[in-house]
C-alpha cells in the first residue's frame, strides 16, 4: 500500500504544477499548444495521488508488488520524456524556419543593396 | 565561333553560352581563395554570373567578392553549408537560371574542369553532373580515415540508389533547371551531398558522376573536424536510411 505522506506529497506536488501552468499560460507566458502536456501530466500525476486503490491496482498490474508509488516515478517520467521529444520537434520546427528566414533576408539584402547601389 | 564575343574563350559550347547561367559560390571565411576563385571562374566563363553566398564570415570574404563584381548575399549567421547553397539555388530559381555550377570558395574546385561537368547536363543526359574525384586515377591525396569515411559513404549510397556512386561527398556540380528547382525547395541541412544523391534518385532526377580533378584547400580550414566528422557519418547514415521513407517535397514550379 502507498504510504498516505507520500499520496499527499504527490497530490500537492501535482496540484502546484497546475497551478503554476495555468498562470504561465494566463500572463501569456506559455502558448496553450505547449502548456497542454504539462497539464496532462498535472492531472494524470494528481489523480494518481489521491485516487490510492487505483495506483495499487495499477501498480499489480504490471507487476510491481513491493512498492506502487514506483508506478507514479515511471508515469510523471514518461510524460517528462513525452514533453521532451515534444520541445525536440518544436526546435526542429524552429530551426527549419530560422534556415529559411535567414535565406529570404540574404536574398532581400541583397537585391536591395543592388537596388539602391548608384 | 571565336567572334561569339571577345571575352568568352572561344571553345565555350554554344549551347552554354545560350543559357542564362549562374555559378553558386558558397563561401565561409575565405579571404584568402575567394578572388581567385572569382577569377578563375570568368576565366572559363566570363557569362557566368557568379553568386557568393557568404555564411556569416567573420573576415573579408563577402567585401573581397563584392570588389571583384560577384554578387554577394549575405547570411546573417551561419547556416551551414546546406543552408548557404540552397540560398544559391533559391537565387538561381527566383532569377529565373536555366543552368547553375556549384564551387567551393576555398577554392579546392577548379574551374577550368566546369567543361567536363556541363557536358552532360548540355546533352541533356543529366539534371545534376557530380564532378568525382575517385572514377579516375587521381592527384587527389587525403587522410587515410577521411578516405575511409567517404568509401563507406560512397558504397551505402550506391546500394541505396542502385548506381554507382564513387564521390558522394562532392560539391562540384552542374545542375539544370529541374535540379535547382528540386534543390531551391528542399535541400538537406549541414553537409548536404551524401543526401542529396538520395533525394536526387528519389526524385527520379539523372545524376552523372564525372571525372575531375581537385586540388587541395588554397586557403582556410575545411568545415569538417575530426570529432565531428563521427558525428557526421552518425548523422548522415541515419539521414540516409530514414530518408527512404521520408515524403518528397515538392519542387518549386515555374509561374508562367
Amino acid at each position: 500500500m502507498t504510504p498516505l505522506a507520500v499520496s499527499i506529497v504527490a497530490a500537492i506536488a501535482s496540484v502546484g504544477l497546475l497551478l503554476v501552468v495555468l498562470d504561465l499560460i494566463r500572463r501569456r507566458r506559455l502558448r496553450e499548444r505547449y502548456a497542454l502536456l504539462w497539464l496532462a501530466t498535472g492531472v494524470v500525476l494528481l489523480v494518481l495521488a489521491i485516487w490510492r486503490s487505483g495506483l495499487n491496482t495499477i501498480a499489480a498490474w504490471v507487476g510491481v508488488t513491493g512498492y506502487p508509488p514506483a508506478v507514479l516515478f515511471a508515469v510523471a517520467v514518461l510524460f517528462i520524456l513525452l514533453v521532451l521529444l515534444d520541445y525536440s520537434t518544436v526546435i526542429s520546427k524552429l530551426a527549419d524556419q530560422n534556415t529559411v528566414l535567414a535565406q529570404r533576408i540574404g536574398l532581400l539584402e541583397q537585391r536591395l543593396r543592388e537596388a539602391t547601389r548608384d | 565561333m571565336a567572334e561569339v564575343a571577345e571575352a568568352a574563350p572561344s571553345t565555350l559550347d554554344p549551347r552554354l553560352t545560350a543559357l542564362r547561367r549562374v555559378a553558386i559560390v558558397p563561401a565561409l571565411n575565405e579571404q584568402e581563395s575567394i578572388a581567385r576563385v572569382i577569377d578563375e571562374i570568368r576565366a572559363f566563363d566570363p557569362g557566368l554570373e557568379i553568386v557568393v553566398v557568404d555564411d556569416g564570415s567573420v573576415d573579408r570574404t563577402a567585401a573581397v567578392a563584392e570588389q571583384k563584381g560577384a554578387r554577394v548575399v549575405r547570411l546573417p549567421y551561419n547556416l551551414g553549408i546546406g543552408g548557404s547553397v540552397q540560398t544559391g539555388f533559391r537565387y538561381a530559381f527566383d532569377n529565373g537560371f536555366r543552368l547553375a555550377v556549384r564551387l567551393d570558395g576555398d577554392g579546392q574546385h577548379d574551374a577550368s574542369e566546369l567543361g567536363k561537368l556541363l557536358e552532360p547536363v548540355l546533352n541533356d543526359e543529366a539534371d545534376i553532373a557530380v564532378g568525382s574525384r575517385f572514377l579516375a586515377p587521381s592527384a587527389y591525396r587525403s587522410s587515410a580515415p577521411r578516405r575511409a569515411g567517404i568509401t563507406i559513404l560512397a558504397k551505402t549510397v550506391t546500394m541505396l540508389v542502385g548506381r554507382k556512386v564513387t564521390d558522394p561527398t562532392s560539391g562540384f556540380q552542374a545542375l539544370n533547371r529541374h535540379a535547382i528547382a528540386l534543390f531551391a525547395a528542399d535541400y538537406p541541412h549541414d553537409i548536404p551531398e551524401v543526401e542529396a544523391v538520395l533525394l536526387t534518385h528519389k526524385h527520379r532526377l539523372r545524376m552523372i558522376e564525372v571525372p575531375v580533378e581537385m586540388r587541395e584547400r588554397a586557403g582556410g580550414r575545411s568545415s569538417i573536424g575530426s570529432l565531428f566528422a563521427v558525428y557526421y557519418m552518425v548523422k548522415v547514415l541515419l539521414a540516409l536510411f530514414v530518408g527512404l521513407f521520408r515524403k518528397n517535397v515538392t519542387p518549386l514550379e515555374d509561374v508562367q
